[in-house]
């Protein structure tokens, strides 16, 4: 085994591009926080980095079994990381279940660090085993670490006067100061959190801190490991950074976006995952004037969003696909009325409750198209956890511009995974000029603007307004009831007309990798990371690739039809049946072809090369 | 002191509205439309102020011949569009017409939410006992075996009693009146108008088409005295076309005695709209579901000790702005660990 380690004289340091680190464990053995502080830690040191938490839709399964399994994965990276990494050079496994179900994804001769304290006959046969797999040779294709983490912790925590069981919920933050150690990492930023976090019980500060620095000082002292790893500081654009996740970033852009337009921030919300932390966060943005209304359910939070937004404010809600079915009518409401919205629809696996926890695309036609009727909004979908602010501030924009209600599609794989993201300077931010109607000579709730076709804003409390808007179809310029033949379909056709002008707004599409050539991967959503990840090696071996990720999906921008043209072939990867590459087949008549991945995960790198090799060779 | 003209006072005519109204004729919604029409410009509210909303029914079409601004909404939902509306604008004086499938079908969780949060928001319920727009399936308020187009053989649903459904959600004003009682019905507005924080009203409504005479018992000329008691905040709960009945406390059952031979308006039940205890409120709306007990019409729940939603959100907005100063946006965007990466 591993462990027994001759002495080495000195011990080696080496300096590595890139590193994949998976902690998992139980759900209730704290892995989240543990890959979160580890994320804060490289992130804060200048690397580059891309995280994918994965978590069980169950609270707490039954210790020790398969369900509970909860894991986090870090890549970082001295140059880019557009990925959370295919394969892990470091396994934390708290457990034989988290063993068991993370294991086929490290690498060969990759460092496991396994709790062996938890590798007791019952925990075995919790995760369904029927031999200790560290003894039984199956890891021998591994560096394994088998740690006494938990008699270890106990040792390092004995002075505290803690119980056991309080003392093993310490155990994560031992394994964390192994990381640390193992990676060359200043342990301040955790023990900074840790501080805060625990600021109400001194005890558990002592203890969480003791811990991590005893992990750390195991490594040091038994010499366990012979080697420690050196990851430089990525060359990033110069700016400001932050960590930020999808969720936090929505949250942060809408809150920009209310600020820009001088009108108060509206929430209604029910929650759901994985949507909810949206919610959470604008919660506690009251300094913002920012108001959240958690709703009974969907139809309210949406409906609650569309009477603010009647008021003058920025109303905007936020769900998951239930949610987003049940939101349905009152969106066609919002098309009708022809009121500022905004609808964020965080995807997560379907149909019905499906996989709560686990991303996924499949959300897409049902936001072209999924209402009654005609019923057209213009849809954006955010790339990258970072690009979550961008898009919130853009939807709002779009919404208040063309009095429309937007639909953003996020998915749980933003929503979660994070990514240092550059700060912007506030003067840098788009401007969203809002203007309430105020005139009531010959107002007309239905006269549009020429240029937008958007209708006025016309709030109440404003002298001579009043007007009744609704549901019903209403007459052209007047919006009093209307049924009449040809003044319907003008109307299904202004609607219509109003969000295609929305094109004036969407920038042609650039693609990135070759401009013309074999192959054009047109893809949209958080498939960004590992295509753009992808397209470096498959460009290295002599293929002309080209890369458009679109954050428009309607209006589509105006030139993707001439660009499609430039490329022999077209791939579609998604992670549903192929929504995307049906439209694009429908709208620009091409033969793209679909590569669909419906696993509840994203796509990895490496499954995108080999699907472009196996277009090309 | 400056002087301020005045404004001219507005009149009912300042509230209609040039649409042709596509009510059926004989329809208790004229009825309710005009008394509505009248108690607005009484109330001293400048006319921009006032918001209608709705959701979808015949009695939703109320906004479109108020000349107020006017949302007619879908159905059952006019009490969360409103509930948005009055957080996100509480200076405005917001009213919703909602029909008995509308608030206590499709809409009854919003119903019951809206009078828990106690949003202020006046709600005029408009009971005929059907669905109208529809043409004539049962509603929540139908009785039990009513035979209507989707109940040939009598309906089998036990109905609400919406003034019970309101006091079970700790509604902190509840009351009801009738489309033809014109006074009662504008009493009753002006009172709505006066509450802060949810008001929910009942207004016996006929729909002359689908479900005629539904309320006839209480509003024929003769029988109106016998079958309907008027409740009135601090006065005895006396009714009968000689005003010689009356209800009485017996055990904690309701009974009605009539008066003389022994029996004084002292022994009587006093009405108290701010009886803390739903008990009191329940007994009421439950006296009428009783062979031999009239029908209660008036104000039978009044609380005014209940903050409104919108004023405990605005509230706290302004507690945590005292306490961390106005949000800066490059504060938030700056919030946590931030490293600068240097050209
Ligand atoms: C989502 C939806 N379902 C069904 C309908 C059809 N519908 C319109 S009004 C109505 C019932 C109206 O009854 P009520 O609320 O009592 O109003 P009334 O017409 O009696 O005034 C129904 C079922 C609809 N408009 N929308
Ligand atoms: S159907 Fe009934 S409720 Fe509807 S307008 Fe006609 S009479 Fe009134
Ligand atoms: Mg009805």
């Amino acid at each position: 085994m591993s462990t027994t380690v001759v002495r080495p004289p000195q011990r080696k340091r080496e300096t590595v591009e890139r590193a994949v680190i998976r902690f998992c464990g139980d759900s209730g053995d704290g892995m989240q926080i543990t890959g979160n502080q580890f994320t804060n830690t490289v992130a804060l040191y200048g690397n580059d980095l891309a995280t994918f938490p994965d978590y069980p839709a169950e609270i707490r399964a039954p210790a020790g079994t398969i369900p509970g399994v909860s894991g986090f994965q870090v890549h970082f990276s001295s140059s880019d990381a557009y990925t959370p990494g295919d394969a892990m050079d470091v396994l934390i496994a708290m457990n034989p279940a988290a063993l068991k179900v993370n294991l086929a994804d490290l690498k060969p001769n990759g460092i496991l660090i396994v709790n062996v304290d938890d590798f007791g006959e019952t925990d075995l046969r919790k995760a369904q085993m029927t031999s200790n797999p560290l003894e039984d040779h199956t890891l021998d294709a591994y560096r394994l670490f088998s740690v006494e983490l938990t008699k270890l912790t106990r040792a390092a925590l004995k002075e505290t006067g803690l119980d056991a069981k309080s003392m093993d919920r310490c155990k994560n933050f031992f394994a964390l100061g192994m990381c640390y150690w193992l990676y060359n990492r200043s342990m301040d930023s955790t023990l900074r959190w840790i501080e805060d976090k625990f600021k109400s019980k001194p005890v558990l500060v002592q203890a969480n801190c003791l811990a991590m620095q005893a992990g750390y000082s195991y490594c040091e002292a038994t010499e366990a490991f012979q080697i420690s790893y050196e990851i430089p500081p990525a060359k990033l654009a110069p700016g400001v950074y932050r960590n930020v996740s999808g969720n936090s970033a929505l949250a942060m852009g809408f809150v920009a976006a209310s600020q820009k337009a001088g009108i108060p921030l509206f929430l209604g919300s029910y929650p759901i995952t994985p949507a909810s932390d949206i919610l959470h966060a604008l919660s506690a943005y009251k300094n913002f004037g920012v108001i959240t209304f958690q709703a009974e359910d969907e139809i309210a939070a949406i409906t609650s969003a569309i009477g603010a937004a009647y008021a003058g404010a920025l109303g905007i809600t936020t769900t998951s696909g239930p949610g987003m079915a049940l939101k349905t009518e009152a969106l066609g409401l919002a098309v009708a009325v022809e009121l500022p919205l905004v609808v964020c629809d965080v995807q997560r696996g379907g149909p019905s409750t499906g996989l709560p926890t686990k991303t996924e695309q499949a959300d897409l036609l049902q936001a072209l198209f999924g209402r009654n009727s005609e019923a057209p909004v213009p849809v954006l979908a955010p790339c990258t956890p970072g690009d979550c602010f961008w898009i919130a501030l853009e939807a709002s924009r779009i919404a208040i511009k063309y009095m429309v209600p937007v639909i953003i599609l996020s998915d749980g794989y933003l929503a979660n995974g994070a990514e240092p993201w550059k700060i912007p300077e506030v003067s840098e931010l788009p401007e969203i000029p809002v203007r309430f109607e105020t005139n009531p000579v010959d107002f007309k709730p239905y006269r549009r603007n020429p240029e937008t076709l958007a209708r006025p804003w016309a709030i109440p409390g404003t002298p001579g307004l009043e007007h009744r808007i609704g549901g019903i179809e209403k007459q052209d310029v007047t919006g009093n009831i209307n049924y009449e033949p040809l003044n319907h379909e003008r109307m299904v056709r202004l609607r219509a007309a109003k969000v295609e002008a929305i094109v004036q707004e969407v920038p042609d599409v650039v693609p990135a990798g070759d401009p013309s050539g074999d192959l054009l991967i047109v893809a949209w959503g958080s498939t960004y990371g590992p295509i753009t990840a992808a397209m470096k090696t498959v460009r290295t071996k002599g293929h002309r690739v080209g890369h458009v990720h679109l954050r428009h999906l309607n209006p589509l921008p105006k030139n993707l039809g001439e660009v499609i043209g430039r490329y022999d072939k077209v791939l579609v990867p998604e992670m549903n049946m192929g929504q995307l590459v049906m439209l694009l087949r429908a709208k620009y008549l091409v033969d793209a072809q679909g590569y669909n991945k419906i696993q509840g995960k994203p796509f990895k790198k490496s499954e995108i090369e080999q699907k472009i090799h196996e277009m090309l060779d | 002191m400056s002087t301020a003209t005045l404004p001219t006072p507005l009149t009912k005519k300042d509230f209609q509205t040039d649409q042709e109204i596509r009510w059926c004729p004989g329809c208790g919604d004229y009825a309710i439309l005009s008394a509505v029409q009248s108690v607005f410009p009484e109330l001293g509210i400048p006319k921009e102020k006032f918001v209608v909303i709705s959701g979808i029914g015949c009695s939703s079409r109320f906004p479109y011949y108020m000349n107020t601004f006017g949302f007619h909404t879908i159905h059952g939902r006019a009490p969360a569009i409103a509930t948005g509306l009055k957080i996100a604008r509480p200076d405005l004086e917001v009213w919703v017409a909602t029909g008995d499938g509308d608030s206590l079908s499709i809409g009854g969780n919003h119903t019951i939410h809206m009078l828990r949060r106690n949003v202020g928001l006046k709600v005029l319920l408009f009971n005929n006992r059907i669905y109208g727009l529809t043409k004539g399936q049962f509603s929540p308020t139908s009785e039990l075996g009513k035979k209507t187009k989707s109940t040939p053989y009598g309906s089998t649903d036990r109905p609400f009693n919406p003034i019970s459904l309101a006091i079970g959600a700790e509604a902190t004003f509840v009351a009801r009146s009738v489309d033809v009682f014109q006074q009662h019905l504008k009493d009753t507005l002006r009172r709505t108008a006066a509450h802060k924080g949810s008001a929910y009203v009942e207004i016996l409504q006929n729909c002359n088409i689908f479900n005629d005479h539904a309320w006839e018992s209480l509003t024929e000329k003769d029988a109106r005295s016998e079958n309907v008691i008027q409740l009135e905040h601090g006065k005895p709960l006396i009714y009968g076309k000689n005003h010689d009945k009356g209800i009485r406390l017996n055990g904690l059952e309701l009974e009605v005695v009539q008066l003389g031979n022994g029996v004084s308006e002292k022994d009587l039940l006093v009405h108290d709209e701010r009886h803390p205890r739903p008990a009191y409120a329940f007994m009421l709306a439950h006296m009428e579901q009783k062979p031999g007990f009239p029908t209660p019409i008036g104000v039978l729940r009044a609380w005014d000790n209940v903050p409104a939603y919108e004023d405990l959100i605005s509230a706290q907005i302004h507690e945590v702005q005292e306490a961390r100063g106005k949000g800066d946006l490059a504060k938030l965007l700056h919030a946590g660990d931030i490293w600068e990466v240097r050209p």
